[in-house]
């Protein structure tokens, strides 16, 4: 697909790449003091101008955490104290007894008051309120907006790229599918790099754990550990994506896990919770609840162990870049700069092995609930 | 960040170390035993580790 020299000179950008992007958060928090002073003209002085470095580094670190409705690249405060901003605008849908649909580019950076239908729309910390037209928000003392809020739909920051996402994975798995029979059972392009993958996860992680029945499962445990291992991925990347360390995504993915082996459980494994065979009657009363707790708790620890790390790593890295701002002289910084890197190699390891890590749980949960019978109880 | 807050913090992660620290410890041994079999270990000690600090975040989360 691609020559040569293309691909050594494409690998030599993306390794300087890294060297370049950190660089902005400077700009970017200033350019957050600015938008903030200027909404606490605007409304009722509710947001704490972020008055030394430590205040605009834990804003920064906030709003990366956060899902946004556009898609901010950069941005940065020229010489006139104006802002520039380089983003995209993702579209806004709600539902609020009627759809409206339009661009985020009509909230301004959150500035503005969008108007759609009749009715007027804030952004308020990342979430839309509706207003009036002179967008006030009543605010309690958390700081925490009590309007009404619509049934938000839109296509945020995290949606877009857990399509992104999707896209790369059909493309890039259906091109592998397809080159096995165009070049005679040898995988080429690529996707090659992706077998020993797929592989491992069928012959270490699939087959030792379910057993003979694995095929049913392998597509849901393939999907799972590509697409957590890329979103892990994509939020190590400048772009500021945190997909995976969003509460709402892993709990979607442990909801699945649960379904998926609730549903194709056999009596064995009811069996197993209710009844548990083998044990005293007396303890198999004592046993039940607690099995039944085991059935909850197991996918609930898969959503709070990916959220945990991924959430726990990026905002420890990104403190440690913040460390940089705050020493300003060549020792600390640079020594905070290795120490980023460091980090930043122990979070690429961290991505791969929480991938696995889910997936192979929920091999081991789809294996205990598809077990076949062991004569165990045969006293 | 109350001081019961940060003192439970740090019990959790006075356990979750001392449980993660025991098993990289076997896990030494068994491959000085069987250096053969050292990927499996690897594989069992990592699985054993990402269990322990599961739940050693969803408590601090929890503090």
């Amino acid at each position: 697909m691609f020559t040569k020299p293309f691909q050594f000179i494409f690998a030599l950008s993306m390794a300087f790449l890294p060297l370049f992007s950190f660089a902005n958060p400077t700009t970017d928090t200033l350019s957050h003091t600015t938008t903030a002073v200027a909404e606490a003209h605007e409304t009722t002085n509710h947001e704490a101008k972020p008055e030394n470095k430590k205040e605009e580094i834990k804003e920064f670190i906030k709003h990366h955490l956060q899902d946004s409705h556009d898609f901010h690249l950069f941005s940065w405060t020229d010489d006139h104290q104006k802002d520039h901003h380089i983003s995209f605008p993702l579209p806004v849908i709600l539902w609020d007894n009627g759809l409206h649909v339009f661009l985020s580019s009509k909230f301004h950076h959150g500035e503005a008051v969008a108007e759609s239908n009749g009715n007027f729309y804030k952004l308020h910390h990342s979430k839309i309120y509706k207003t009036d037209s002179s967008g006030t928000l009543t605010i309690d003392e958390h700081h925490h907006a009590t309007n009404d809020k619509p049934l938000d739909f839109s296509i945020t920051k995290n949606v877009f790229m857990i399509m992104i996402v999707s896209l790369i994975m059909i493309i890039l798995f259906t091109n592998l599918a397809k080159s096995y029979k165009k070049n005679n059972g040898i995988a080429q392009g690529a996707g090659r790099f992706f077998e020993p993958i797929i592989l491992y996860i069928r012959d270490e992680i699939a087959i030792p754990n379910i057993g003979k029945n694995y095929k049913r499962y392998m597509s849901y445990l393939l999907t799972i550990f590509f697409f957590v291992w890329f979103l892990n991925l994509f939020g190590l990347t400048p772009l500021g994506v945190n997909v995976t360390g969003n509460i709402a995504v892993t709990l979607c993915l442990a909801l699945v896990t649960f379904v998926i082996t609730n549903v194709t459980a056999n009596k064995n494994y009811w069996g197993h919770i209710f009844w548990m065979p083998g044990v005293p009657v007396l303890m198999k009363f004592v046993l039940a609840p607690i099995e039944l707790l085991g059935v909850i708790i197991k996918p609930f620890s898969l959503m709070i162990r990916l959220y945990a790390n991924i959430v726990a790593g990026h905002v420890v890295l990104m403190s440690i870049i913040g460390l940089m701002f705050i020493f300003k002289n060549w020792i600390g910084s640079s020594l905070s700069f290795f120490l980023a890197f460091a980090l930043s190699l122990l979070e690429v390891l961290v991505a791969a092995l929480q991938a696995y890590i889910i997936t192979m749980l929920s091999a081991l949960y789809f294996g205990s609930a598809t077990e076949e019978h062991h004569g165990e109880d045969h006293h | 960040m109350t001081i019961p807050n940060i003192v439970g913090a740090g019990l959790i992660v006075i356990g979750a170390g001392i449980g993660i620290g025991r098993i990289g410890g076997s896990a030494m041994d068994a491959i000085a035993r069987q250096p053969e079999q050292s990927g499996k270990i690897q594989t069992a000690m990592l699985i054993a580790a990402a269990l322990i600090e599961g739940i050693g975040f969803a408590a601090l989360f929890a503090s």
